[in-house]
């Protein structure tokens, strides 16, 4: 392997000399001490190597020994991945000793003593590629696939595969023949460069199966797709997290991966002590289970930062590669990008807007191009859907990755301080906010299917609705209540109705917090058709608020009832009495 | 200052406002270095070219000036000696007392492991109800305040101080005026609790990139006293705009390309291993905690600067002063400020009915602040707003101002008294239940 000594050093940027080839991205150890610290090749420039550091270089001195490894930045895969809390290399949080974190101190991802129940799927004489399924075992109730590594390129016959039984980590589980006759052991464990995707699947179609979240703002008015992406912007205190622990916890996901990326401790403490609370609303139990937490915060070195998100993004490709569909969820890019910004920062690469790198949209883009919808090989399909949040400086949104983001993310949830002021929550703001799967016609056949034909057409109603009084809002604040006509109340009133009882919803209420598709239709309906559809008879706008929070409040009750119990009949039946009291009949 | 075996280097090769460069061979990153008897620390080194960042600036420094490494970064002496003592940023005693006597240990040590913190549980009472009735503080957190430079933030920070429960106190004074210096110096010596404070002092007399060390030693001590001692430590950080404004120089002086605002672009993270050393420890870690509450001056009230942005994502949550010309006095802003922990504490360890009647307050006071407007807009008051405006400015007096001390359950019984003398129970919006049992009849 390639050798070399430390030549230069500013900050956790290292000039290395080194003696043989080197590649970019290549993973090298900078010996210090007693201790390794683990670096990655960024630059190359005639025998200069220049490797950031993903620790302190406190006390690196010119000289030291620097030793290559002929890899890029990987990540292992293997049974045993979930309900564990890493850091952006993998390293796993709960084994390391001490209160505080030692540098150079990393450890191995898994557990390598624990005996995992092998079932084969594949049989000796089968032909087999990359990601194959060779068997399964049981990892906390999902079927983990153990498959041929990724790394694997072109056709190979199984030689020979384990009989169903008890086996650790690194036992051999099968033995392939290449083309060329030569064998290869392949156990339940594979490695990954996490920079690159993984491409092990026949096709990757536009997403178009609704991923429901059981958030009426998101599933009715702005649907997310299972392999879709989309993104939040999170001003300070607007229910960013809330919305994120609603969302994880109840999308319609087998695997949930959370990268805490350059956040603040306190809050991945919250994720922490709460998410081995939480239960899993589909299976009653913990919804822990079936979670992996990439924990890297604001004061943990910051190049490990940029690492964590592709750690997590290859962690979720793995699993996507055994048929299951995962959520991976960012909080922030924007920390991630910052971090993108600092290593620019120190290669002295002319800066792009607001000192970014210049290619900081491709990266984003590359970066939420790895999510998606897939068909295997084997014909089963695997989804990652990624959501990422955004934390723009000043609000602004006019800013390099949001506007990276926005070029490449396909529904975008605009979390709004004013909504959250006037406690509407979840405070999406339903005019701003857009999901561009609600166009494909793929979405739109898959959606006529699953609900109805007419859907999409209600949900766009809906939306001019909201749009319309919100115009009407403003001149009424302009010209005063009497300076508009009573219906353009009447009106505002409708859009109001839709704002209180289909996009606010109770977080904190057992039964308003996960609403079901089919419910969200049938609240749908009631408000467009039997309400919004409909003319009224007010002599003046006093009648008109006093009247529609009469209506709010009965549709407000049904959201807080079990759907179709007694109590949710008996409000339906008061709300039908009190429309027919004043809708004017056709 | 030289030692027998130490190499002495006299061929400085550049010198810049606030570096100077040499060839030296042995030398680690972040090393220590004394240039003609001034500190200095490597901040760059490529081959045998080292360049120094030298805290007091380079006046005067000539290109034979002696240079002696130290073969150690920043460091500071721990032990319950540091108690009571003032220090500059060398971690030197500028009281006249003798040098302290303990374990060495480097500053800016290594984070928490976030699966050995524990989430912030306990209160931290300061007796000022815009803050503990509003925005209670929780151990474990750190807020700065936002406030504008001809505003009170030291004399109100000098209060939590004092009045905060805390097992010590460490201030970090970054750019201080001499003036607010002693103001310090004089109310701790006055309470007297300097057997608990500690501080660290860089003066507006003193060199500005000096106070890039202020931090990293307030906190060492902070660390040592919440991990071996497991105290309750409350770290005073003033002003951290100062602190920013030499990381921005010091950048400058290394042609490093300045991002948003002419800062760094590493502000992120340079502002986050400082206030990210906040930590609440569990019981098996002794359950010491240390919490930060900083000062961040703003430039004409601008929040979307870089560093209180920055600040902003870093921090939990932020608290303003506002002078409430009704009363004239100062106050806690009830409707910027947030303390993004309070939750976490409020109606759980203080009385229950605490969240409800915090938001009716603050909600008749927004209230309030709507019939102003109406007022000077020329429109008529009903007779809603009129009980509003007199409610707000009992509630400023009684309550919000920073020089009325009580306790959050006197607040709360405050609150009621005037809930009960200006509206009637439905207009307070309050749960049911808490009413019956709180209302003042």
């Amino acid at each position: 392997m390639t050798t070399g000594k430390v030549k230069g050093i500013i900050s956790n940027l290292v000039t290395v000399a080194v003696d043989g080839p080197v590649s970019q991205n290549e993973i090298c150890y900078i010996t210090i001490g007693n201790t390794k610290l683990m670096a990655e090749v960024i630059k190359v420039i005639g025998d200069n190597v220049y490797a950031q550091v993903f620790e302190s270089t406190r006390g690196l001195k010119v000289g030291n020994l620097v030793e290559f490894t002929g890899h890029m930045l990987e990540v292992t895969l293997g049974p045993g991945l979930l309900s564990r809390n890493y850091d952006g290399l993998q390293n796993d949080l709960d084994k390391l000793h001490g209160v505080f974190l030692q540098r150079g101190e990393y450890n191995y991802p898994l557990d390598e003593e624990k005996l995992w129940h092998f079932k084969p799927i594949a049989k000796v004489g089968d032909k087999v590629d990359a990601a194959a399924w060779l068997g399964e075992v049981d990892e906390n109730h999902q079927p983990h696939k153990i498959m041929v590594p990724f790394t694997f390129n072109g056709i190979y016959t199984v030689k020979s595969l384990a009989a169903e039984g008890d086996y650790t980590i690194h036992q051999v589980m099968a033995v392939l023949t290449d083309a060329e006759g030569v064998d290869h052991e392949v156990t339940m464990v594979q490695k990954w460069p996490v920079k690159k995707a993984v491409l092990a699947y026949k096709e990757k179609p536009r997403p178009f199966k609704l991923l429901e979240t059981g958030v009426r703002t998101i599933d009715t008015a702005n649907p997310l797709c299972e392999g879709g992406t989309g993104f939040i912007p999170g001003p300070f205190g607007t229910g960013k997290t809330v919305l994120q622990h609603a969302i994880s916890k109840q999308a319609e996901a087998d695997i949930v991966i959370i990268a805490a990326c350059g956040e603040r401790a306190n809050e991945v403490v919250e994720t922490f002590t709460e998410f081995p609370e939480l239960e899993d609303p589909h299976t009653g139990r913990k919804l822990m289970e079936r979670t992996i937490i990439i924990a890297n915060t604001s004061n943990m070195p910051v190049a490990s930062r940029e690492a964590s998100v592709y750690t997590s993004m290859a962690i979720a490709e793995y699993y996507r590669s055994m048929g299951l569909r995962v959520l991976l969820m960012a909080d922030s890019t924007s920390r991630w990008a910052q971090a993108l910004r600092e290593m620019s920062n120190r290669l002295e690469e002319l800066p792009g807007q607001d000192a970014f790198p210049m290619d900081l949209s491709a990266i984003i883009g590359a970066f939420y191009a790895r999510a998606g919808y897939v068909y295997l090989n084997n014909g089963a399909t695997g989804s990652v859907t990624f959501l990422g949040t955004v934390s723009p400086a000043g609000g602004n949104l006019k800013e390099p990755v949001t506007e990276g983001t926005k070029k490449v993310a396909r529904c975008f949830y605009a979390l709004e301080q004013a909504r959250a002021d006037r406690k509407r929550y979840p405070a999406v703001n339903p005019i701003d906010s857009y999901s561009k799967y609600i166009e494909y016609p793929e979405f739109e056949e898959y959606i006529s299917k699953r609900i109805n034909a007419g859907w999409t057409q209600k949900v766009n109603d809906m939306k001019t609705l909201l749009q319309r009084g919100k115009e009407i809002q403003e001149q009424i604040n302009i010209l005063g209540d009497d300076g508009v006509p009573v219906d353009y109340h009447e009106t505002f009133w409708k859009s109001e109705v839709i704002d209180f009882v289909i996009l606010q919803q109770d977080a904190f209420d057992k039964i308003d917090s996960v609403c079901p598709l089919e419910r969200q239709e049938y609240m749908l309906n009631i408000v467009m058709d039997d309400i919004c559809s409909h003319d009224y008879d007010f002599d003046n706008f006093v009648e008109v608020s006093e009247y529609f929070k009469k209506v709010i409040n009965l549709c407000k009750q049904m959201n807080y009832s079990e759907f179709h119990s007694a109590d949710f009949e008996n409000y339906k039946q008061q709300l039908d009495v009190l429309l027919s009291e004043k809708q004017i009949k056709a | 200052m030289a030692k027998a075996f130490q190499k002495i280097y006299t061929n400085i090769t550049s010198i810049t406002k606030a570096t100077c460069s040499l060839k030296a061979e042995g030398v680690g990153n972040d090393e220590l270095a004394m240039v003609n008897g001034k500190l200095a620390q490597v901040v760059k080194i490529m081959g045998d070219d080292v360049t120094l960042q030298v805290f007091e600036g380079t006046e005067g420094i000539p290109t034979n000036a002696e240079v002696v490494f130290l073969g150690k970064s920043p460091s500071l002496k721990v032990s319950d000696q540091l108690a009571g003592r003032f220090f500059n940023a060398y971690g030197d005693p500028i009281d006249g007392g003798p040098e302290v006597e303990g374990t060495e240990v480097e500053i800016g040590g290594p984070s928490v492991n976030p699966v050995r913190r524990k989430q912030p549980s306990e209160l931290i009472a300061t007796g000022i109800a815009g803050i503990d009735l509003n925005n209670t503080l929780v151990s474990g957190q750190k807020i700065p305040f936002f406030a504008d430079p001809d505003q009170p933030y030291n004399q109100v920070m000098a209060n939590v101080a004092l009045r905060a429960k805390a097992d010590k106190i460490i201030l970090g004074a970054m750019g201080m005026t001499n003036d607010d210096y002693l103001y310090f110096k004089n109310v701790f010596q006055n309470a007297g609790v300097l057997d608990r404070i500690v501080s660290f002092v860089n003066t507006t007399e003193n060199p500005p990139v000096e106070r890039l060390l202020i931090p990293d030693m307030a906190l060492c001590a902070a660390e040592y006293f919440a991990v071996q001692k497991h105290e309750q430590v409350l770290v005073l950080l003033t002003d951290m705009t100062l602190y920013a404004d030499a990381l921005s120089i010091v950048s400058n002086r290394m042609d490093q390309i300045p991002s948003k605002d002419s800062m760094p672009g590493s502000l992120y993270s340079d502002l986050a291993k400082i206030y990210e050393k906040a930590v609440q420890f569990p019981e098996e870690a002794g359950g010491g905690s240390i919490t930060i509450i900083a000062v961040t001056t703003l430039s004409g009230g601008d929040i979307t600067h870089a560093i209180p942005d920055n600040t902003g994502y870093i921090t939990e949550g932020q608290l303003y002063l506002r002078r409430d010309s009704d009363i004239g006095k100062v106050i806690v802003d009830p409707f910027r400020s947030l303390s993004r922990l309070k939750q976490l504490v409020a109606g759980k360890k203080t009385r229950e009915d605490h969240p409800q009647v915090m938001n009716a307050a603050v909600r008749l006071y927004a209230d309030a602040a709507n019939a102003k407007t109406k007022k000077e807009n020329g429109f008529d008051l009903t007779n809603y707003d009129e009980r509003c405006l007199a409610f707000a400015k009992d509630y400023s007096r009684e309550i919000l101002a920073i020089d009325v001390n009580i306790n959050t359950t006197e607040m709360l019984d405050v609150a009621w008294k005037l809930f009960a003398k200006y509206f009637k129970p439905e207009e307070v919006n309050i749960k049911q239940a808490i009413v019956d049992k709180y209302w003042v009849k």
